[in-house]
């Protein structure tokens, strides 16, 4: 089963014509079809035209210069595709059936040979952390369907994690790769802010998003980053820095890497088998030769409420563009011009997106600006340098990727505080504009979920990121573990 | 006592051109309401002298060439669009 191989392990596959590229895509869709209504992971899936993308390539043939020749992959439902329906969860896009491009990192995929077999599900507007957000259904965790996947890319690590595909993209804004990834017991990357381009991701907070891969193992995961990096002209907050061979830096070596572990990542209310998990690991890595060291990140406790804040802000102002007019939803209750706005807006966003917009327009306005805006926008400097002096001593950050495992629906999502503190461990990451990953660290004991571990590095430094990942997953190999869909782990 | 009065979630909610039903206003009061409360323990942290952190990367200006560049055609932006007319977007009346 092609599940069971990493990217490489396929394309060498391709390469020796033990497989084409259409046996890979009617092995995705036939998995698609057997579980998607226990995960309902999708929004739109692609089968048509991605068959036909397949057959093309078997006539063109193996070529090794697309380094992601025949690759099937999700897309998650904010990233723009071209000629196929994007909606970002929300009812006001619902009939957003045929944008006019690719997204660059869409654009870049294609061009390495990968192949777009849907699009996934989301909390709207990627606002929300369980996918229960989203405006068209909830998807499932494939680890136990009464699970939460996480979110707000809930889909594509529900898919990735169900083996529908071998890699899909999410997107970052406070944890929204991570957390999902951590939950469903897959690798997710968010690059450090600029190294992948924004160009067609339908903005929520634009000094926050990164678009990151979602993937079963880190050497998949550090392929498909190599991909979807660079600078990008269409996008003036995309670096201009070099591109490294992340795949490069997977030698399992860590002797001598210096790792950092904040205290406040222990504390009362993580659970107790999160935090044996990252002790467990942090002492497989000493005996590989790395060494860690207790640290304390000051101003971590004010990250959640500066976040909410600068999120809801820009999102008040970046889903302004949503106005009835050149294309997404229009009321058909509207008699005037301020009717048509107000009224395709009111129908057409959801619960938490407006709540949102609200909360951002109230912090923006001239009145509270300095109490809210400007002090939230002050506290993150202050929480942006607590890492850079960390990180000016040590190689990279380690901790749980999030407090608690998976919970059960209905469990947290009623009570929106609660939700959000449990935003403490990935947020501040997007807040200092950093890479970070979530690896496999483990299963629950007690609900058999899976557990994720966090690895922040230096900005621009996915490498080291990926180099510790690597050699964690190399020792432990979680990865190797699946789940049965809709029952508890083999 | 919410941080935020029905009468404030209204007159930001018409800001946002959105509109709240009477009966959801309490709500709505209350659960942004929470949020300013949590926002405002920001104001523990002395914050004299530090710089607001609006971006992560040193951007600076790019400069080029103002050339206009044909990317799309005009049926083919008018595609999407809930009404249009003469190759131009239509919307409700403006004026009564």
């Amino acid at each position: 089963m092609s599940q069971d191989l990493t990217i490489k392990e396929q394309l060498d596959q391709l390469k020796n014509k033990q497989v084409k590229a259409s046996d890979l895509i009617n092995e995705s869709f036939k998995k698609i079809h057997e579980n998607e209504k226990h995960i309902e992971a999708f929004i739109t899936l692609n089968e048509e035209q991605a068959k036909l993308d397949a057959k093309k390539l078997d006539e063109q043939g193996f070529d090794e210069k697309y380094p992601l020749f025949g690759m099937p992959i999700g897309i998650k439902d904010n990233i723009v595709t071209k000629g196929l329906k994007t909606t970002a969860a929300s009812q006001i896009l619902a009939n957003f059936d045929d944008p006019l491009y690719d997204a660059t990192v869409v654009k870049k995929l294609k061009e390495a040979g990968a192949i777009n077999v849907g699009k996934m599900n989301m909390d709207e507007f990627a606002m929300g952390s369980t996918t229960e957000n989203s405006s068209f259904h909830v998807t499932k965790n494939p680890w136990n369907t009464d699970y939460v996947p996480g979110g707000s890319s809930g889909g594509s690590a529900a898919a990735v994690a169900a083996g529908m595909v071998p890699f899909a993209l999410g997107t970052d804004t406070g944890g929204s790769v991570r957390q999902p990834a951590a939950f469903c017991g897959v690798v997710g990357m968010k690059p450090t802010y600029g190294r992948v381009s924004r160009f067609g991701l339908i903005a929520y907070a634009s000094s926050l998003d990164q678009v990151g891969p979602l993937t079963r193992t880190v050497e998949d995961n550090a392929r498909v980053l190599e991909v979807i990096s660079g600078y990008d002209e269409m996008d003036l907050s995309s670096a201009p820095v070099d591109v490294p061979k992340f795949t490069d830096a997977l030698t399992g070596d860590v002797a001598g890497l210096k790792i950092a572990v904040p205290k406040e990542y222990f504390q009362d209310g993580f659970d107790e088998d999160v935090k044996e998990s990252v002790k467990h690991a942090l002492k497989l890595l000493e005996d590989l030769g790395a060494t860690w060291e207790e640290v304390s990140l000051p101003h971590l406790k004010y990250a959640a409420s500066a976040y909410y804040i600068i999120a809801a802000s820009e999102a008040s102002s970046n889903l302004a563009r949503f106005d009835g007019v050149r294309y997404g939803k229009r009321s058909e209750n509207a008699n005037n011009m301020l009717e048509m706005y107000t009224k395709s807006r009111s129908e057409g966003f959801g619960e938490e997106v407006k709540r949102r917009i609200i909360l951002g327009t109230f912090a923006m306005s001239s009145d509270f600006y300095e109490d809210y805006y400007k002090k939230a926008l002050q506290v993150r400097t202050l929480i942006k340098q607590d890492f850079e002096n960390v990180l000016s001593e040590y190689d990279c950050i380690i901790g749980p990727t999030t407090p608690s495992t998976a919970y059960k629906f209905g469990e947290k999502s009623k009570d929106p505080l609660r939700m959000y503190a449990s935003d403490l461990t990935t947020v501040p990451v997007n807040l200092a504009g950093l890479p970070a990953i979530s690896v496999p660290a483990g299963f629950h004991n007690d609900n058999n979920m899976p557990i994720g571990m966090q690895i922040i590095g230096r900005p621009f430094d996915e490498s080291t990121v990926y180099r510790v990942a690597h050699a964690y997953e190399q020792e432990t190999g979680f990865y190797k573990e699946k789940p049965q869909i809709g029952g508890a782990k083999s | 006592m919410s941080k935020i009065s029905k009468e404030q979630i209204k007159h930001v909610a018409a800001l946002a051109r959105l509109e709240i039903s009477e009966d959801n206003l309490d709500k709505y009061a209350q659960e942004v309401g929470t949020l300013i409360e949590l926002a405002e323990e920001l104001n523990e942290v002395d914050t004299t002298n530090v710089k607001p952190t609006t971006h992560m990367l040193q951007t600076k200006n790019v400069m080029r060439e103002d050339e206009a560049k044909k990317w799309t055609t005009r049926e083919d932006i008018l595609k999407n669009a809930p009404d249009h007319k003469d190759g131009l977007f239509r919307v409700p009346s403006i004026l009564e």
